[in-house]
């Protein structure tokens, strides 16, 4: 007999709780946006932020309430946005592939100012008097955009420079903003012609450090038919508006600064 | 109801039995939700509101289904279910209600039901409080005052250690010891401070 009493007082209150819940669930039922999760099915998920949001979910809401469109979205492949658009039902616009670009091409071939041993980061070399290189503006070789990459697209070469693998980089941001340098930049992918240096230097003092910086001797604005390419600050800047990726500036370029 | 006891209690459960540094019970959030102090009074604000509510209720249940049953012994299982249950329905009532609300204690709410330090004070509540196989209505009102003054305790302990680990978060600590490991050395530093409160009596 005694056996029953917490049977039947434990029995009961578990069917009381388990009922009076289920018809909680139904009266205090928030209906959510069922899009929500299949945008998130169909968004990368990997949280990497470079949309500004905090992650993929957050996103997925943000694009449910139309708030921002999915160009926000930097790492998401063409199907999967031409999937979300079908969900949203907008139409899809293609827009350009933007790679992660190095605006230097010393590497090793600057020399040292100085032997540094310490914490194995760019971000650290470059608080000890600017960096190590004779070259204050250029790569300092520690790759801490190696480390930043979320994807794997960045390596570091025999050369002391990181390179771009075209078809892992997602333009995702991150090594833009974590180059102490500010070496990195997205350009289109259709635009292959950059100019590989950073140096605000005169050209008399590029040229003593390195041998392949801009030593600003404006060749390439006077070869360009397009007036795209202008010296600044001692520096060639190509105006992607109007290039055309003719090629006629790379050829000009006596240090071989400019590349495509 | 003496006044004096009153305030006995509010000292004792915040300061010489605080849950988390003297009774070291919830832990989890108490390393889990201190890195920031926004947080950390999210959550202590929480855990007051669900001790209290679920301290009510357990005692009713104690004092009206327990003891006239004299199931006394199945006290653990009956308030673990109590609890959950409570919690579940609050979350639902809170998201439908006030979705600002529902906001702020956003993932803490449902963390809250398996919080051994609400289990803690249901239990504490029935040893000190209620006489054994003997229904004591007054105490149904004691363990609420407990029980606030308990979830008081739990947030000031909360909100001591948030705001020592975002200052942490700035020193230069060893490697090994970042995060987690130092956390850990200040809790217990924290926690041999307030046994010093031990020394009080009332």
């Amino acid at each position: 007999m005694e056996i029953l009493y917490p049977i039947i007082a434990l029995g009961s209150l578990g069917i009381l709780f388990g009922v009076g819940l289920s018809l909680a669930a139904k009266k205090f039922c928030v209906s959510t946006d069922p899009r929500i999760d299949k945008i998130q099915n169909s968004l990368p998920g990997a949280n990497c932020g470079a949309c500004g949001m905090g992650g993929c979910s957050s996103l997925a809401e943000a694009l449910a309430e139309g708030k921002c469109g999915i160009d926000k979205c930097t790492v998401v492949n063409d199907d999967n946005k031409i999937k979300i658009s079908e969900i949203l039902g907008v139409e899809f616009k293609k827009s350009a592939k933007k790679i992660a670009t190095l605006h230097c091409a010393g590497g090793v071939r600057v020399k040292n100012r100085y032997t540094y041993s310490g914490i194995e980061d760019c971000t650290a070399v470059n608080l000890v008097l600017g960096g190590q290189k004779s070259c204050v503006y250029g790569c300092l070789g520690f790759g801490t955009c190696v480390k930043t990459c979320p994807f794997g697209a960045i390596k570091m070469s025999q050369k002391g420079l990181p390179v771009v693998d075209k078809g892992k980089c997602r333009a995702c941001n991150k090594c833009v903003e974590a180059c102490p340098k500010k070496l990195f930049s997205l350009t289109e992918e259709a635009y292959n012609v950059f100019v590989a240096c950073s140096s605000r230097d005169s050209g008399k003092d590029t040229k003593l450090v390195c041998p392949v910086g801009c030593i600003a001797c404006r060749l390439c604005e006077k070869a360009c038919k397009f007036d795209a390419i202008h010296v600044i600050d001692n520096i060639a800047v190509i105006d992607y508006n109007k290039c055309t990726s003719c090629g006629e500036c790379v050829k000009a370029c006596p240090m071989k600064t400019i590349k495509s | 109801m003496e006044i004096t006891r009153i305030i006995s209690i509010a000292i004792s459960m915040v300061f010489i039995n605080n849950f988390i540094l003297s009774k070291f019970l919830g832990l989890c959030p108490f390393l889990g939700v201190s890195r920031r102090t926004q947080a950390a009074l999210s959550m202590g604000i929480a855990v007051i509101f669900v001790m209290v509510f679920s301290s009510l209720l357990t005692s009713l249940v104690y004092v009206f289904v327990l003891v006239p049953l004299g199931i006394v012994y199945l006290r653990t299982i009956f308030f673990i279910l109590i609890i959950a249950a409570f919690v579940q329905l609050i979350e639902m009532v809170i998201r439908k209600k006030s979705p600002a609300l529902y906001k702020a204690l956003g993932i803490y709410l449902p963390l809250i039901t398996t919080n051994c330090a609400v289990l803690g004070v249901t239990i504490l509540n029935i040893n000190e409080f209620f006489v054994p196989g003997i229904p004591v209505y007054a105490g149904i009102l004691y363990s609420i005052i407990q029980a606030f003054f308990g979830g008081i305790g739990f947030c000031v302990a909360l909100l001591l250690m948030s705001g020592i680990r975002e200052r942490l978060e700035f020193t230069d600590t060893p490697i090994s010891m970042k995060g987690i490991p130092v956390a850990f050395i200040v809790a217990s530093i924290m926690s041999l401070a307030f046994m010093g409160f031990s020394g009080f009596k009332f």
